[in-house]
């Protein structure tokens, strides 16, 4: 029963549901290599995902994670190239330092300024966005240029299966990095008081002030984190692709905040898990591709990710209203 | 020299240019029940703050066991034993009630983890040291009232607490759940530890405290043992003076009687009131007490068209209305003057004109563009009907005292040709002076202008004074009708403790 | 003493303004000292005039939606679909003569469909936030996806090109010497202020936006007066996609997407408070004035559009802080 009541278990349901429903549609849903592109999809928007998940349950947004993405990205990779330095761990570590530090700023604005988060990330994210293409460069670096190690880590299978043809095809172990970052996510807001402060800032501000957290803290601590987690998506993703464009993300924001309302997370702060997000982030990744297998013409999904935003938020608002009620 | 746990000595707070406290001093001793008294507005919320670190004073100090606490953050004031139970409780209602009472042992200790057995063996504990029965899996948000207060006075009680400050706590309680509460203050006072108890509510602190400190306008005005105070002294100073009035008296016109300006058949609101009916002629004050949750201020939304789901007859002057919205109430005569001024009742950055014409904007742009000849003059004529004291009608309506900006509230309803006013709490967080003209200007209205009024306060001698009948309401329904001919403030307060 | 009062506290309120006018001053004069004889042209100023109306009006769009304390980041997406829609109506009915030429009836029509874009966007905008209680951001934040996404469902993803020669007027015409968007864009404001000061509407959103609580009570139209702000700020965002398509001849899913921060910076460097309960035409029309100088004087600074993006995003952290810090000592 206490199951039932879950916001997860419904989530779940539904999913379930769609799967069905695009198994149904076109039995090639159910393939092992669509699945396995699938979850490949999930890795970039469902770390990120995490970051913002974060934001949301504080009760705030975020809408500059993209252009912090692209940035530690294009940044990272060009450095690499500057200094002939083909690695994995140590590129990985300064993309999330960089992330994290833009983050900072965010920090420091919502904070000490006490703005709105909404118009302190635009200025961020425009600001971000102008440096990076307007003083480091517009040009692409592709596949003969990007360096070769973080191609190959990319690269590297959890399985792989050999088909009819003899083509393989595998499952990326990213999805184990993702599934490491979301534990950890799920560890820290479970188990760690600065998670716990960030649900007490969404629930209630002014109890949280009067509770004695160091709000200065939380609040640097959850755009910090944002920042670093998307700064490593976003290399990570260079690697995957084989490209850093430093044009790269652009409205990706929707897609992720859209992911984190489907799964569950309160527009008004103070709910919100991972566990759902994970599911959330699953379902509009499987929406988005099943579009392309169901021949739905490409334009139409930005129609269809906006549609999602409306029906998750509206869902979410009635539910929350309910709730208070 | 200090024989107390925690003094503050000739304390100062300014807000914005206006002092909100001033050579406020104030001791308590350990193991004491001590009550703040004060009405609202007067400061004690400020004592609060200052008390509990949340404000750090302009002037002046803190003292915890006779050592100065300069610039006391919130957690120190924790550290050292101070607890606070807000009016609000200060809970997290996306979070469950173990977890909102393991909270601040958490904090104090500077953890870094969250151990959630540990958490729940602090919550088990914490309840039954309170000797209660709670859900510890609950979320906060789908407890009642009573029980998120059970939750805050547990959370107070666990982390070595050597006083707790309790706001207003009986204001949501029916008297059965204040003397329970009344228990358990007393049994923490046995282990110790010192309450300060803030109060606006006479009998109450006469009844659990040891001493009293009163407070008007931010300076303490009083202090002493319990026992050299009753209930007229604790009055005379909280309000600065004694308040004698003439009782109202309304005398119906010979011959029929009037149609009745507002009658209610058997009205129903589910889950809050039940089965209402009561006739209020034109030039009646009738007044309405009961507890808070009696469903006083359920009958006065519903009256206002915000609780569209009533069921029963509502009668203006012998015709049926159906009251769907504030737009219908307002239509068919009704006016509201709600219970919170500052977060219901004004626009408090915008200016005294326009706080006034709020509600008659839409009547004066009846040709698209406001006449703004007509707005003037309205505004000039009720600056000098209401008297307030302003030289501009263009200031903040921010900037002027209690007693002026409720004038400015009355007069917004004043100008909808309301021929039904329903006033909650007409005179919270008013001085004195204000306090008898607001009364004065809502007898003439009654009287020479034949409105209907319906007061609802918690101040029984406000009602006893103003109101020609009183209605007590306990548990959604109304248990007697008194004529206040008949009834003083004893035995109207009497008769609210027997409810339970 | 009654006239001292006055004095005051229209130098208190107009204190924001007096800053706006000396910044506006101080940018033209050093963009004048940087480089006279480029910034001072005629032709500079005159092709100001052109270009800032759609963004004047943008930005007079998000300070009306930020009265209440909410923001419509859908206005680009709504300005777009707006000219999309006129020009895939205009490419149906071109007749032999072709699309230049087309009547002044279908012109018109078109203006209707642009304008109904608008207010048919803006109803949904308003719909959501105040019947489903979606909070502002989040339902304009998807809608503006949707109307983007329609619009490049429309077009399949390249500009639409070629508008009526009426149309074109609306977008680089001249009336009486003046460029014609300008000429719209100063009635139109003109009509907003008068709106916002001198309707029931205007003041009641003033209000609602200040205290939505008091509002309630004070029996005002609040979920009205909210869906009748999201309505008015469609409509003048597809005002701006008219004479933005007019101007350009063209319209294009992704056109003018970094006017929406600007929007943004431009109301908020304005005096609107985001929070809710003030702002004025003035303020915006003076601000928007002071960015299309530094604008037009980056770019003959030779400064790319991703600098220029850059310092307006630093801009809008710089008015923040300005502004808590004056909020802190007041």
């Amino acid at each position: 029963m206490a199951l039932l009541r879950r916001s997860e278990t419904v989530i779940a349901g539904i999913l379930l549901l769609a799967m069905v429903l695009i198994g149904t549609i076109n039995p090639a849903f159910w393939q092992l290599d669509n699945l396995f592109s699938l979850m490949r999809s999930n890795v970039i928007i469902g770390i990120m995902a995490m970051g913002v998940l974060l934001v949301l349950i504080s009760g705030g947004i975020d809408v500059s994670f993209p252009a912090f993405a692209v940035a530690a990205m294009y940044l990272t990779i060009k450095g690499m190239l500057a200094l002939g330095y083909n690695g994995v761990v140590l590129p990985l570590l300064a993309a999330t330092l960089m992330g994290l530090a833009f983050g900072a700023v965010n920090g420091f604005f919502v904070y000490k300024f006490r703005m709105i988060p909404l118009i302190v990330t635009l200025g961020t994210s425009a600001m971000v966005r102008g440096f990076l293409l307007g003083i480091v460069g517009t040009s692409m670096i592709n596949i003969n240029k990007m360096p070769t190690a973080l191609i190959d880590f990319a690269r590297t299978d959890v399985v792989s299966v050999t088909k009819a043809d003899s083509t393989t095809y595998g499952l990326t172990a990213m999805v184990l990095i993702y599934l490491g970052l979301a534990l950890a996510m799920h560890l820290v807001l479970r188990y760690t008081m600065i998670g716990r402060s960030a649900y007490a800032l969404g629930g209630d501000p002014e109890a949280a002030r009067r509770a004695g957290f160091d709000l200065r803290k939380t609040i640097f601590f959850i755009y910090c984190v944002a920042g670093a987690l998307a700064g490593f998506a976003g290399l990570l993703h260079s690697g995957m692709i084989w490209l850093a464009n430093p044009r790269d993300f652009v409205g990706l924001e929707l897609d992720v905040i859209a992911a984190v309302v489907l799964g569950g997370a309160s527009i008004f702060g103070g709910r919100g898990s991972v566990l759902g997000t994970m599911l959330g982030v699953f379902m509009l990744v499987m929406v988005k591709n099943s579009l392309i297998i169901m021949r739905v013409d490409t334009t139409w999904q930005l129609v269809v990710v906006g549609l999602i935003v409306i029906a998750a938020t509206a869902l979410s608002a009635w539910r929350d209203r309910r709730r208070a009620a | 020299m200090s024989d107390g746990f925690i003094e503050l000595r000739n304390i100062r707070k300014v807000f914005a240019g206006v002092v909100a406290l001033d050579a406020m001093s104030l001791v308590i001793k350990p193991g004491e029940i001590h009550c703040l008294a004060g009405e609202n507005g007067s400061g004690k919320s400020t004592v609060i703050k200052i008390m509990s670190g949340v404000y750090q004073p302009d002037g002046g100090e803190i003292l915890i066991d006779g050592r100065t606490m300069p610039g006391m953050s919130p957690i120190e004031a924790i550290a050292h034993g101070v607890q606070v139970i807000y009016q609000d409780f200060s809970l997290f209602g996306n979070l469950t009630v173990a977890e909102n009472l393991a909270m601040n042992v958490h904090l104090g200790e500077k953890r870094r983890l969250m151990n959630w057995r540990r958490t729940r063996a602090i919550a088990r504990e914490a309840v039954d040291r309170l000797g209660v029965e709670l859900d510890l899996d609950a979320e906060v948000a789908s407890l009642p009232t009573a029980g998120k207060q059970l939750v805050a006075i547990a959370r107070a009680l666990m982390s070595d607490a050597r006083l707790i400050i309790m706001d207003e706590p009986t204001t949501a309680l029916t008297r059965k759940e204040v003397e329970t509460l009344f228990r358990i203050v007393r049994d923490i006072q046995a282990r110790g530890i010192a309450i300060l108890f803030v109060s606006h509510k006479m009998r109450e602190m006469l009844e659990i405290s040891e001493r009293i400190t009163v407070i008007r306008n931010g300076r303490k005005v009083a202090e002493g043992p319990t026992g050299g105070f009753d209930e007229a002294l604790i009055t005379r100073h909280m309000t600065g003076s004694d308040i004698l009035n003439e009782p109202y008296v309304w005398t119906p016109p010979p011959g029929p009687p009037p149609v009745p300006r507002l009658e209610i058949r058997s009205l129903t609101v589910p889950g809050k009131c039940e089965d209402l009916s009561l006739a209020i002629r034109p030039g009646e004050i009738v007044g309405l007490s009961g507890l808070l949750g009696s469903g006083r201020t359920d009958l006065a939304l519903a009256l206002f068209g915000m609780v569209p789901r009533y069921q029963g007859e509502i009668l203006i002057d012998g015709a049926p209305v159906r009251l769907r919205t504030t737009q219908e109430a307002i239509d068919a005569g009704i006016a509201y003057v709600p219970e919170d001024r500052l977060s219901e009742g004004l626009f408090l950055p915008q200016s005294i004109k326009r706080n006034m014409l709020a509600t008659s904007y839409e009547r004066l742009a009846r040709r698209l563009v406001i006449d703004r000849g007509q707005a003037e003059e309205m505004t000039q004529g009720m600056v000098r009907a209401m008297q307030i004291a302003t030289p501009t009608a263009e200031k903040p309506v921010m900037q002027l005292s209690g007693g002026n900006q409720q004038r400015v509230v009355l007069a917004r309803w004043l100008l909808t040709d309301a021929r039904v006013l329903i006033l909650n709490g007409p005179t919270v967080g008013v001085d004195v002076g204000s306090k008898a003209e607001i009364h004065a200007k809502i007898r003439e209205l009654a009287q020479h202008h034949g409105l209907a009024v319906l007061m609802i306060s918690d101040d029984v001698l406000e009602l006893v004074q103003n109101c020609n009948r009183i209605v007590l309401m306990h548990r959604g329904r109304f248990i007697e009708d008194l004529p206040a001919a008949d009834v003083t403030e004893e035995t109207v307060s009497d008769r609210l403790k027997t409810f339970t | 003493m009654k006239a001292q009062m006055n004095i005051r506290s229209l130098v208190n309120r107009d204190n924001n303004i007096v800053q706006l006018l000396v910044m506006t001053v101080l940018i033209f004069a050093v963009m004048t000292a940087l480089s006279p004889d480029k910034f001072l042209r005629y032709y500079n100023f005159e092709s100001i005039t052109y270009i800032f109306p759609e963004l004047g009006l943008l930005s007079i769009a998000m300070m009306i939606a930020m009265l209440t304390g909410g923001i419509d980041l859908s206005v680009v997406g709504v300005a777009n679909l707006s000219g999309i829609l006129a020009g895939v109506l205009f490419h149906k009915m071109a007749g032999a003569a072709g699309i230049a030429d087309t009547g002044i009836l279908t012109v018109l029509l078109g203006g209707v469909i642009a304008l109904g874009t608008g207010l048919v966007a803006g109803t949904v905008n308003g719909l959501l936030i105040t019947r489903l209680g979606i909070t502002p951001i989040l339902a304009t934040l998807g809608t503006g996806q949707v109307f983007t996404g329609l619009a490049i469902v429309l077009t399949g993803g390249p500009a639409i090109v070629g508008f009526p020669t009426a149309w074109a007027f609306l977008g680089n015409g001249k009336i009486l010497g003046l460029a014609t968007p300008f000429v719209l864009f100063a009635a139109i404001a003109a009509l907003i202020a008068f709106v916002l000061s001198r309707t029931a509407l205007g003041i009641n959103l003033m209000l609602i936006g200040t205290n939505p609580k008091a509002a309630l009570f004070a029996g005002l139209k609040r979920e009205r007066m909210v869906l009748y702000s999201y309505m008015l700020t469609g409509v003048l965002a597809s005002v701006a996609g008219i004479i933005l398509s007019g101007r350009t001849n063209a319209a294009k899913s992704d056109y003018g997407t970094s006017y929406l921060l600007q929007a943004v910076l431009i109301a908020v460097l304005g005096g609107t408070n985001p929070a809710g309960g003030r702002g004025t035409v003035l303020g915006i029309t003076i601000a928007v004035a002071a960015l299309m100088l530094l604008s037009s004087g980056f770019q003959i600074l030779r400064f790319s559009n991703h600098l220029i993006d850059f310092i307006w995003g630093a801009f809008l952290l710089l008015v923040i802080a300005i502004n808590a810090y004056k909020n802190r000592t007041r």
